[in-house]
C-alpha cells in the first residue's frame, strides 16, 4: 500500500536534517505503529508523507499504490486514498463542522471524477457515523473544532476519516490529551474502519493506545531513522524499559 | 476617543505576490454593450446642470436647488483625510450626462425598451420579467419576486411590478419620474437626511445627479416583495451619480437590495451617489447592497472611484434601519453607510464585508449617532485584505446628551491574506451622557497556512479552502443579507479572492 524509501528531509527555512532515511512498507490491510522518543521524526513523517509545506525532501521516495505521492498536493494526495489524523486539529472559525465535511467529501469526489454525494444521502450517513462517535447533532452543527474538548477534537478526526473512506490512514498521536475513556471510544471508531483491506499507520508515544488498536508491526523511531522493527512484544518492551536501551543498541 | 491602526506583516511570502500578479480576468461582468450613446458636453458647468435637469424634465425648483448645490460645491474643497491614495480627479474630464440614444422617447413599457439594453441586464443575470427572479436562484414553489429598477449610466431604464406594488399603495419609480410625479413627496424629504452641504462629494451629486431610484411605503404597508436596484455604469469616462431616497412611512417595513457593476477599462471612472433612508415610527428599512463595480487591474489600472454618501434617518419613534454590505468591488471605496436614530427606541444596524484585493482600497465603516432615549446600534465589520490592498474600518459612534440608556455594540474583526496587504481600524466614540454604554471589540487575524493545510489535506483545492476559511469569517454578515443576495455574495467572496493565495 505504502512503500517510503530512504527518505530524508530538512526544513525548508533552515539546514535542519529531520528525517536521515526512512524505510518502511506498510502492506494492505495492516496496522502499522511507530513509536519513539520526543524529537525522533515522527510527525514530520505524518507532514511529508500528507504534504505540508515548509519541508524538503532531499532523498528518497513515497509510493501509495505505486504512485508517486510526493509529486502531488495534498488535496490530490486526500483524493487518492491518504488520510491524516491530526495531532493539534485546525480550528476554523464560521465554518459549520457538517459544511466542512461535507465540502471534503464532494471536493474528493470531484478531484476522483466521481458524481457529488445528495444533501440527503450525506447527511443520512454522517448521522449514523457519528452516533457510532457519540458526536451530537450539535457537535456537527458547530464550526469545526472551534470550543471542542481534547475528545470531542479527536473524535472529529476520526469521524472525518470515517466519511472519507481513505485506504491509507496516518494517526499522529491520537491519544495525546485523552483520557481513558475518551481514548477507547477513539480505538473502537478506528478499529470499526479495519476491514482487512485498510491500511493504518498509528504514531504514538504509549503502549497504552496500542493496547485498543492491537498492532501487527511496531517500529522504533530514533533521530530520524527506523531503528527497529518487531511484533507487538516490541512495544512492551519500549513500555517497560523506555528508549534508552534500544538508542544504546543501535548507537 | 479611541483610535488604533493595525498592521500586520510577518514572513515574507513571494508565491502570494506572483499568484495576484497572475491573477487577472477574474472580474466577470467587465463586457461593454455596443450602443450608440447621447453624450451631454464634456465637463462640469453651470449650463452642464441646467442640461442635466431639463433632460429630465424637471421643475424650476428642482433645477433651483441643483444650481444652489453646484455653487456650493465649487467652495468647497475635497477631502483627503481617508487612508485612499489615487491621482486628483479631474472633474472637467469627465461626462455627466450619457444616455443610450433609443432611451430618447422614454419607452412606455419594458416591451418598448431597446432589445440591446434588455440583453445587458440578462447578461448581468438581473431579470426585466415579471416573473423572474434574481439570478443565481432556481424559483421554488411560490417563488419569492424581486422588483426591479434597471440604471443604464445616467438613466433609468425601466422599473419592474409597479402596477402591482401600486396596488399596495408602494411607489417605486426611478427618481427622475418621482421628481415628476411625486413632487410633494421628493419635495418634503429629498435632502433632510443628507443635507446639500453634507460633503464634496455629496454637494456634486446633489448638482449633478440624474436617476436612481425612489420608493415610498405608506402607513402600515409591508412591501409585498423586495424591491432592487441594478446600477450599471457602460459608458467611457463618464461618472455615474445615482440619487435614491427611501422613505417607509409609519408601521411600514420594506427590504431593497442594491447591485452595481462596470465594464472593464483602463481609465478610471468616478461614481458619487447619495442614498437617503427616512423611517418614521415603528417603520423598519432593509438596506443590502452588493458592490462589485470593476476593482481595476492588478497593478491598480482603471477601476471604479467610488465615493458614496449613504445614511438613514430613524426619524420616527422605535424605527428600525439595518445596512448590510458586501464591498468586493472598487479601485477606492470610500462609503460610511450611516444612521442618525433620532426617534426613541430606534434601532441601528450596520453588518459589512470589504474585500480588498490586489491593488484596492477600502476606506469604509459607519456612523450610529444616538440623539434619541433608549436608542440601539449594533456594528458588524469584517475586513479582508489580500494582495496589496488597503483596508481600513473608520467607524463613529456617538451618544449625545438626551440619549439616555442608550447601547452600542461594535465588533470589527480584520483577516489578512498574504504579507502585503494592511488592515487599519479607526474607531471614534464620543459618549456625552453617563448612562448610555458602548462596547467596541476588534480582531486581526491571518489565514493561517495550518487551517488551509488542514482543508487540504481533507481534499479541497487551495482556492476552495481559502473561500471556505474567508466565508466562515464573514459568515454573521451573510446572515444578515435576504437569501438570493447571501447566496450571490458568498460566490462573489470566492471570486473577489482568486488568485490572493500562492
Amino acid at each position: 500500500m505504502l512503500e517510503i524509501k530512504n527518505l530524508c528531509v530538512q526544513l525548508e527555512e533552515e539546514d535542519k536534517k529531520i528525517l536521515r532515511g526512512v524505510n518502511l512498507s506498510l502492506e494492505a490491510g495492516k496496522v502499522h505503529a511507530i513509536m519513539g522518543p520526543n524529537g525522533s521524526g515522527k510527525s514530520t513523517l505524518s507532514y511529508v508523507l500528507s504534504g505540508k509545506g515548509g519541508y524538503e525532501v532531499t532523498e528518497g521516495s513515497a509510493h501509495l499504490e505505486g504512485n508517486d505521492i510526493l509529486e502531488m498536493e495534498p488535496e490530490e494526495r486526500a483524493a487518492a486514498g491518504l488520510f491524516l489524523a491530526f495531532q493539534y486539529p485546525v480550528e476554523i472559525p464560521g465554518v459549520g463542522n457538517m459544511t466542512f465535511l461535507r465540502t471534503a467529501v464532494n471536493s474528493q469526489r470531484k478531484l476522483r471524477g466521481e458524481p457529488e454525494m445528495s444533501a440527503g444521502e450525506f447527511l443520512k450517513v454522517v448521522r449514523a457515523k457519528a452516533k457510532d462517535l457519540k458526536i451530537d447533532a450539535d457537535m456537527l452543527k458547530r464550526p469545526v473544532n472551534v470550543g471542542f474538548s481534547g475528545g470531542e477534537k479527536k473524535r472529529n478526526e476520526i469521524l472525518q476519516m470515517a466519511m472519507l473512506e481513505p485506504k491509507m490512514c496516518i494517526l499522529d498521536e491520537t491519544d495525546s490529551g485523552l483520557d481513558v475513556d475518551a481514548m477507547k471510544l477513539v480505538a473502537q471508531g478506528v478499529n470499526a474502519l479495519r476491514d482487512g483491506k485498510r491500511t493504518f499507520l498509528v504514531i504514538t508515544h504509549y503502549q497504552r493506545l496500542l493496547d485498543h488498536i492491537k498492532p501487527d508491526v511496531v517500529h522504533i523511531m530514533a533521530a530520524g531513522r527506523i531503528i527497529k522493527s518487531g511484533g507487538p512484544e516490541l512495544a512492551l518492551e519500549v513500555e517497560n524499559n523506555g528508549y534508552a536501551d534500544l538508542l544504546e543498541e543501535t548507537a | 476617543m479611541a483610535m488604533d491602526d493595525v498592521q500586520v506583516k510577518d514572513g515574507v511570502d513571494a508565491e502570494t505576490v506572483e499568484a495576484v500578479k497572475a491573477l487577472s480576468g477574474a472580474y466577470k461582468y467587465g463586457w461593454n454593450t455596443e450602443i450608440e450613446m447621447e453624450y451631454a458636453p464634456k465637463g462640469l458647468s453651470e449650463d452642464i446642470v441646467r442640461l442635466i435637469s431639463s433632460k429630465n424634465d424637471e421643475p424650476e425648483w428642482m433645477l433651483d436647488w441643483r444650481l444652489a448645490a453646484y455653487r456650493r460645491w465649487l467652495e468647497l474643497i475635497e477631502p483627503d483625510w481617508a487612508m485612499v491614495d489615487y491621482p486628483k480627479i479631474d472633474f472637467q474630464d469627465q461626462y455627466y450626462y450619457a444616455r443610450p440614444k433609443s432611451m430618447e422617447e422614454k419607452p412606455k413599457s419594458l416591451d418598448d425598451v431597446d432589445p440591446k439594453l434588455l440583453e445587458t441586464y440578462k447578461k448581468l443575470g438581473i431579470p426585466l420579467k415579471e416573473q423572474a427572479l434574481l439570478a443565481g436562484v432556481e424559483a421554488p414553489e411560490g417563488e419569492r419576486r424581486v422588483a426591479v429598477d434597471a440604471v443604464f449610466d445616467s438613466v433609468s431604464v425601466g422599473t419592474t411590478f409597479q402596477a402591482e406594488l401600486m396596488k399596495a399603495g408602494v411607489i417605486f419609480c426611478s427618481i427622475s419620474e418621482a421628481i415628476r410625479e411625486h413632487p410633494e413627496l421628493v419635495r418634503k424629504y429629498l435632502g433632510t437626511v443628507v443635507p446639500v452641504s453634507d460633503n464634496y462629494y455629496a454637494t456634486l451629486n446633489c448638482a449633478v445627479f440624474s436617476d436612481g431610484s425612489f420608493v415610498y411605503i405608506p402607513p402600515g404597508v409591508r412591501c409585498p416583495m423586495e424591491l432592487s436596484t441594478y446600477f450599471r455604469i457602460n459608458a467611457e469616462n463618464t461618472g455615474q451619480f445615482e440619487r435614491t431616497l427611501i422613505i417607509a412611512d409609519k408601521e411600514s417595513y420594506v427590504s431593497y437590495l442594491e447591485g452595481c457593476t462596470a465594464p472593464q477599462r483602463d481609465i478610471a471612472q468616478l461614481h458619487a451617489a447619495v442614498v437617503e433612508l427616512i423611517a418614521l415610527d415603528d417603520a423598519e428599512i432593509k438596506y443590502s447592497t452588493v458592490q462589485n463595480w470593476y476593482p481595476g487591474d492588478e497593478n491598480g489600472k482603471g477601476g471604479i472611484y467610488n465615493f458614496v454618501t449613504k445614511r438613514a434617518d430613524c426619524r420616527g419613534d422605535r424605527s428600525k434601519v439595518m445596512w448590510t454590505q458586501v464591498e468586493t468591488g472598487s479601485a477606492v471605496t470610500w462609503k460610511y453607510p450611516s444612521c442618525v436614530l433620532r426617534g426613541n427606541d430606534s434601532q441601528g444596524e450596520f453588518y459589512s464585508i470589504a474585500i480588498a484585493n490586489n491593488m484596492q482600497q477600502a476606506d469604509t465603516g459607519t456612523k450610529m449617532v444616538h440623539l434619541g432615549k433608549n436608542t440601539k446600534s449594533r456594528i458588524v465589520s469584517k475586513g479582508i485584505s489580500a494582495g496589496k490592498a488597503q483596508n481600513t474600518y473608520r467607524g463613529l459612534v456617538s451618544m449625545h446628551p438626551k440619549a439616555k440608556n442608550s447601547r452600542n455594540f461594535t465588533q470589527c474583526d480584520s483577516l489578512l491574506i498574504g504579507d502585503k496587504c494592511g488592515a487599519h481600524t479607526v474607531p471614534y466614540i464620543e459618549v456625552k451622557n453617563n448612562s448610555s454604554r458602548v462596547e467596541h471589540e476588534a480582531t486581526t487575524s491571518k489565514v493561517d497556512d495550518d487551517q488551509l493545510f488542514y482543508c487540504r489535506s481533507r481534499g479541497m483545492g487551495e482556492e476552495d479552502a481559502v473561500a471556505l476559511v474567508v466565508n466562515g469569517f464573514c459568515k454573521e454578515v451573510l446572515q444578515a443579507l435576504p437569501m438570493e443576495f447571501a447566496m450571490e455574495a458568498q460566490a462573489l467572496v470566492a471570486i473577489s479572492l482568486e488568485g490572493s493565495v500562492g
